[in-house]
């Protein structure tokens, strides 16, 4: 079992939703997040006075999935998100020891 | 016959009666009494209306303190007036300020008349200014000022500061005997507020870097520039204190010039910093406002175009940057707005004022009529202004050093660092969690 960390730009959310559900993927949570990576972040001016914005806003999507499935869902998260300019985001891939499904107790892959 | 019947006669037989027993008041014109009572009530919108403007440009953490400041003056100045404000400012009395015969409003009756209106109109009209002057005054202090030190500045300040000033120009005081010109309060309400900005902002200090906060809510402080501009047609219009043509006048030139600044403050910005912004639209429209206040029943629309030119680029510099380069923490801009705005005002009220809109008593301002009389007004605009600056900035510095001294002005840094709407009212500004964030206690 893998946890797929997807950060996207916030626009990308309802195509990689789609993307992943077309891929049956049971479950994901959406966070609203703030960052930076390459992306120098903007500045905003309000009467003159600047503000350095270099944390903005995305989206990250948390899916668990099989282990065959993770390059299939990181395929097509990378492709329905991808625009080609700097801020497109990342995708982090991590092990997951245990899932437990609170209303019947199930563990493992049953509880994906 | 249905009971809907009986109600229509009964109502046209009262009307009958109240009709014959209804006289007009020997030298009260209704239309212009009419015309006042709904300027006051535009008037008074207009204090909600900047309560809007300065919350929305306040840090998210501070905005429900300042939305209350602004709205605790609509509280304590509107007593103080009837108490003791209206008499100090417009009953009898000498060069400097009224006397005390009118104190509660004694002696005035539904009879009185004050001109062609009600005494009582005129007592509500002048009370809806004393207000607003007050609460422009709290946008410099945005995020560290006690609420009990607002408390207790709102009423002091309008006893030893509004009420001289006001008399000084409109009660019978020394500038307007002299001649200068302010229609409807350039230096009464907009350098006056302006200058005691500035001082208590400089009593009260700066605020730390990290408490300063982009402005919480920008469509906002549209909507409350939206409610100013609607609102000052009651202030300018209103201030001939009669529904004529001056009045309709002054309904045209106010909206001219404010039009032009707004834009013109925006142009400014585009040009000097790459982008126009809604904030900036909005400014600019209050600096026009403010700026043709003086002028609005001495100008004509040509001139308050030019008016609103200089109103939009001087308030814009002013607030960007010479509040920089002097380093006071005026954090809403109520100098760089109301004091620059009011002085370019007064100042080109002397420029542009003409004897079309005055009438033959009036004068021909220096860019009107080239002459000696436009020069003798400029100096005259000049003695107002000035005067106003120098006496509004010292008796605000007594003023704040006298709260200072008894209940304190300023609040702690860890309240500060809070947000003063959770540490001095217990109460949030924006409930956005759809999750429960706390328990409910019963």
């Amino acid at each position: 079992m893998k946890k797929v960390e997807a950060i996207v730009r916030d626009e990308k959310l309802s195509v990689a939703k789609e993307a992943l559900k077309a891929l049956g993927v049971a479950g994901m949570t959406v966070t609203e997040v703030k960052g930076h990576g390459t992306q120098k972040g903007i500045t905003e001016v309000y009467r003159g006075r600047q503000y350095a914005v270099d944390l903005l806003p995305k989206i990250k999507i948390e899916a668990v999935v099989d282990d065959k499935d993770v390059k299939k869902v990181t395929d097509a998260i990378c492709e329905v998100s991808r625009t080609g300019s700097i801020g497109d985001g990342k995708i982090f891939v991590s092990s997951v020891d245990e899932i437990i499904r609170i209303r019947t107790g199930e563990t493992g892959e049953k509880a994906i | 016959m249905s009971r809907i019947s009986y109600v229509f006669i009964l109502m046209f037989v009262l009307m009958a009666i109240s009709s014959q027993t209804a006289w007009a008041q020997d030298g009260l014109d209704t239309g212009d009494n009419a015309w006042i009572l709904t300027s006051s009530a535009l008037v008074l919108l207009m204090t909600p209306g900047l309560a809007f403007f300065y919350g929305g440009m306040s840090s998210v953490k501070n905005i429900n303190n300042m939305i209350m400041m602004v709205f605790l003056c609509m509280c304590l100045a509107s007593v103080q007036w009837v108490f003791w404000g209206y008499s100090l400012s417009f009953s009898e009395g000498n060069w400097m300020i009224g006397g005390l015969s009118t104190v509660g409003l004694h002696g005035i009756t539904p009879e009185s008349l004050s001109g062609t209106i009600s005494e009582y109109t005129f007592v509500a009209f002048q009370a809806t200014f004393a207000i607003i002057t007050v609460a422009l005054i709290l946008g410099a202090v945005e995020g560290r000022m006690k609420f009990g030190a607002c408390a207790l500045f709102i009423p002091l300040w309008a006893t030893a500061v509004y009420d001289p000033v006001c008399h000084w120009v409109w009660g019978g005081g020394w500038a307007g005997n002299l001649g200068i010109l302010d229609f409807a309060g350039g230096t009464v309400v907009h350098i006056n507020s302006g200058a005691a900005a500035l001082a208590l902002c400089l009593v009260l200090g700066r605020r730390k870097a990290a408490n300063i906060r982009p402005p919480a809510n920008v469509p906002m402080i549209a909507l409350g520039a939206g409610l100013l501009w609607f609102g000052w047609f009651g202030f300018n219009a209103g201030s001939e204190l009669a529904a004529d043509g001056r009045a309709a006048f002054a309904w045209v030139v106010t909206n001219t010039c404010t039009a032009t600044a707004a834009f013109t403050w925006v142009v400014c910005e585009w040009i000097h910093r790459g982008k126009p912004t809604l904030l900036g639209l909005a400014s600019g429209a209050v600096a026009g406002l403010v700026a043709i206040t003086p002028a609005s029943g001495f100008v004509g629309p040509l001139g308050s175009i030019q008016i609103g030119i200089m109103a939009g680029v001087g308030c814009y510099f002013a607030s960007v940057k010479m509040k920089a380069a002097l380093g006071y923490d005026d954090a809403l801009d109520v100098v760089g707005v109301h004091g620059i705005g009011g002085t370019i005002g007064a100042f080109a009220t002397g420029l542009y004022c003409t004897k079309m809109v005055m009438g033959p008593d009036g004068v021909d301002g220096f860019f009107i009529g080239w002459g000696a009389e436009g020069i003798n007004q400029l100096g005259l605009q000049c003695l107002g202004f000035l005067s106003t600056w120098a006496y509004a900035f010292v008796a605000t510095l007594a003023v704040a050093y006298v709260v200072k001294a008894t209940v304190g002005l300023r609040t702690t840094e860890e309240q500060e660092n809070t947000g003063l709407d959770l540490a001095l009212h217990g109460e949030a500004g924006y409930c956005l969690e759809t999750a429960p964030v706390g328990n409910l206690k019963s």
